[in-house]
């Protein structure tokens, strides 16, 4: 729809007129409650979160969903989406999530998890979950660094990226390379869609809720593992306002972690990439 | 009467997981345990009860599925030997602290490290006094017989679910490798999602309805004043746990002057020894803890009011011996305590237990007299 | 077709001042008050309303939830 800004004075309405409930185009879904996110300003887990809650809301999966929270800056997403939660221990999610979409598979199960906690100290339960095509949504937020211990390095720190850890740049040497686990995950069997987004602008927030959508109704379709990769900015940790991560997350990290969809078939068929 | 067969015990406790109606089962392979799985595989109780069985990529991941299936209220366990427990003691400690009810069994093996997997007792320290980080207790049962593998698994069960806490079945190699005589229990089914919504609604994660609020397990408070008020309920449930929990087995203690304390595979070589050293006429009982956690203290305060001394008999350097030493200097009495075992993955004999015996107390049994310091 | 115009309400004491909005907004509509809220964040508002479309990117981008987006047909 193409839509004409009013222009002329004698047009325009009394703002008054335009706020009333029949006007409603957008507001905060009922599943997110009126705590302020203990989140930075400007943090991209906010507009996953949100995502997340209009998603379970719509698609009306509130009594079915067992959220996973991971450690990390999200251990508290518990605390905002009115669903019920698990806190796992650092990089456990996957395996807890597991224990529970094993027991009661009619349950909706996510994780929600960190670059640290999904491909550092937990990669070993990413992979198996994964591989065995659990019946569960991952969403993982890839902002290049730990947040919540004060900005060490993570496994996906690009190569010179400045860190509390790296404090000279991430030197391949020392510290290996920046890792593209989500292109490991789609060579796994028991993933069905495996794909990476960003929400940092109106149009990338769109496009990943409907990916999220995609790959929540592949867990209700039993179709195995959906992973979504969320390219994510941590301006704190990276010591820039939430506008220059953005922009820095546009030049360096999209480039090295490109959007799109990886995989998109059903448990049991391999990935062509 | 139940049915009867002979098995194994690591069998015995596939068999009563799927006849007490448990909903999970999350394991790793880890000698000498891992008859549990297979026979649990080998069963498929999925197609029978509904029993989920899983094999994990490795002992924290076991433990950390355990975690999620027991706070959806479920009835879910796991099984592993020593070094395995090792690598679940984070789990374990987030499902204290998260208070959720599991059953976890330890067939130990000797250690430390690889060590070797022959029968051992050297995780005493490890179950009874938490074993992960933090203030955390679980209920610790020590069966001594393959019929007590079988009780267990629904004792263990029960008493998890009586207090929203781990329970842990702490056997050893032997008893899971031996065979005997066992009355099997009937099948229980499976508690339904109505009954779990009745125990559970106010904290299993079973997904948000409209006529609750939303439930959250976790174990994580970052106020320090709610922190310790959380501490303080844990406290206060493992001090209940003393008050009612506490099982023992007292074999001819009445009269004895000498009770040796012992419990599993060491408790059954101690029934040989108290044989001999009574032949030989000695005065000696024995004391069988069932509970290492709660400890039978008061028993063993009861006892040490006439006992000249105890003798601690365990698989291991001399761990339970502690807790003895505790629970005499407690109750002011001048008992001695000494210890005796073996290591390594080798069982005492009853020979060298009452010979053992003779030794530590020869002052005792020379003058007959309790020996004052 | 159809002239429309668009309302912002951001909730001042929910915004943390992290302007993604104002970077959003393809009209210009929003900007930072020059006050601060409580916590002493300067907090997003329509500085200039009559350019609002509605659209709503303000509010997809906005991580902390606290805008809400009223869209009508010009009379």
């Amino acid at each position: 729809m193409e839509l004409n800004v009013v222009t002329k004075p004698e047009e325009i309405m009394d703002i008054k007129e335009i706020i009333k409930p029949e006007n409603l185009v957008y507001q905060k879904s009922e599943l997110l409650n009126d705590d302020i996110m203990h989140y930075c300003p400007g943090c991209s887990h906010g507009v996953v979160h949100k995502i997340l809650a209009e998603l379970i809301d719509e698609m009306g999966l509130q009594e079915k969903t067992v959220g996973i929270a991971p450690v990390g800056c999200a251990v508290f997403a518990y605390n905002y989406i009115d669903i019920d939660w698990q806190e796992a221990a650092h990089g456990r999610a996957p395996a807890v999530a597991t224990g529970v979409a094993r027991v009661n598979p009619d349950n909706f199960v996510f994780t929600y998890q960190g670059d640290g906690d999904l491909a550092s100290i937990g990669a070993a339960e990413i992979m198996h979950a994964c591989n065995r095509g659990e019946n569960i949504l991952v969403i993982f937020i890839n902002n290049g660094i730990y947040g919540m211990t004060g900005g060490q390095m993570a496994p996906t720190t690009l190569e010179g990226m400045v860190t509390a850890t790296t404090p000279n740049g991430r030197n391949v040497d020392l510290n290996g390379y920046p890792m593209k686990i989500t292109n490991l995950i789609a060579q796994l069997p028991g993933t069905s869609y495996v794909t990476r987004q960003a929400v940092h602008t109106a149009a990338t927030a769109r496009k990943c809720k409907r990916s999220l959508k995609k790959a929540i109704q592949n867990v209700l379709d039993k179709k195995g593992t959906s992973f979504v990769e969320v390219v994510s900015t941590c301006n704190s940790g990276w010591k820039m306002s939430p506008v220059e991560a953005n922009k820095w997350m546009d030049e360096n990290m999209i480039p090295y972690y490109p959007l799109g969809d990886l995989k998109d078939s059903v448990k049991g068929e391999h990935s062509e990439n | 009467m139940g049915e009867l067969r002979l098995m194994k015990g690591n069998e015995v406790l596939a068999e009563a997981a799927i006849r007490c109606g448990c909903d999970g089962y999350f394991g790793y392979p880890i000698t000498p345990q891992s008859e549990v799985m297979e026979t649990l595989m080998a069963r498929q109780p999925w197609n029978e009860t509904g029993m989920t069985v899983l094999q994990a990529e490795s002992e924290v991941a076991s433990i950390n599925m355990v975690y999620g299936a027991a706070a959806t209220g479920k009835k879910v366990m796991t099984s592993s030997s020593s070094p395995g427990i090792s690598l679940m003691a984070e789990g374990i400690s987030y499902i204290a602290g998260a208070e959720l009810p599991c059953l976890i069994v330890n067939v130990q093996r000797g250690g430390p490290g690889l060590g070797t997997i022959q029968p051992s007792q050297a995780d005493y320290f490890q179950s009874v006094k938490g074993g992960g980080h933090g203030d955390y207790k679980m209920i610790v049962l020590a069966p001594a017989s393959v019929q007590e593998m079988n009780d267990f698994v629904d004792l263990g069960f029960e008493l998890a679910f009586k207090y929203r806490n781990p329970a842990m079945i702490l056997a050893d190699g032997a008893i899971g490798q031996m065979m005997e005589k066992v009355e099997l229990a009937d099948q229980k089914q499976r508690w339904t999602k109505e009954e779990i919504l009745e125990m559970s609604s106010d904290w299993a994660t079973t997904g948000k309805t409209a006529n609750r609020k939303k439930n959250i397990v976790t174990s994580l408070e970052m106020d320090s004043d709610k922190m310790e008020e959380n501490n303080r309920r844990f406290q206060e449930k493992y001090r209940k746990m003393e008050e009612e929990e506490v099982r023992y087995e007292a074999i001819q203690c009445d009269d004895a002057e000498f009770v040796i304390v012992a419990f599993g595979t060491s408790a059954r070589v101690c029934q040989k020894a108290v044989e001999i050293a009574r032949a030989k006429g000695l005065k000696v009982g024995l004391l069988r803890p069932i509970t290492l956690f709660p400890f039978p203290k008061k028993a063993i305060q009861e006892l040490a009011r006439k006992a000249k001394g105890f003798l601690s008999v365990e698989m291991s350097a001399g761990q339970m011996v502690e807790d003895i030493k505790l629970s005499v200097y407690e109750a002011g009495s001048n008992a001695r305590v000494n210890y005796f075992g073996r290591m390594g993955g080798l069982i005492p004999t009853p020979d060298e237990v009452v010979e053992a015996l003779e030794e530590k107390f020869s002052w005792e049994l020379s003058y007959g007299v309790k020996r004052s310091y | 077709m159809a002239k429309v115009q668009g309302a912002v309400v951001v909730d001042k004491e929910g915004c943390k001042g992290c302007s993604l909005c104002v970077e959003a907004c393809p009209h210009d509509v929003l900007a930072l008050h020059k006050e601060v809220n409580s916590k002493g964040y300067h907090y997003s508002y329509m500085s200039n309303p009559d350019a609002c479309i509605g659209c709503a990117n303000c509010g997809v981008v906005c991580p902390d939830t606290c805008i809400t987006i009223y869209r009508a047909k010009a009379s």
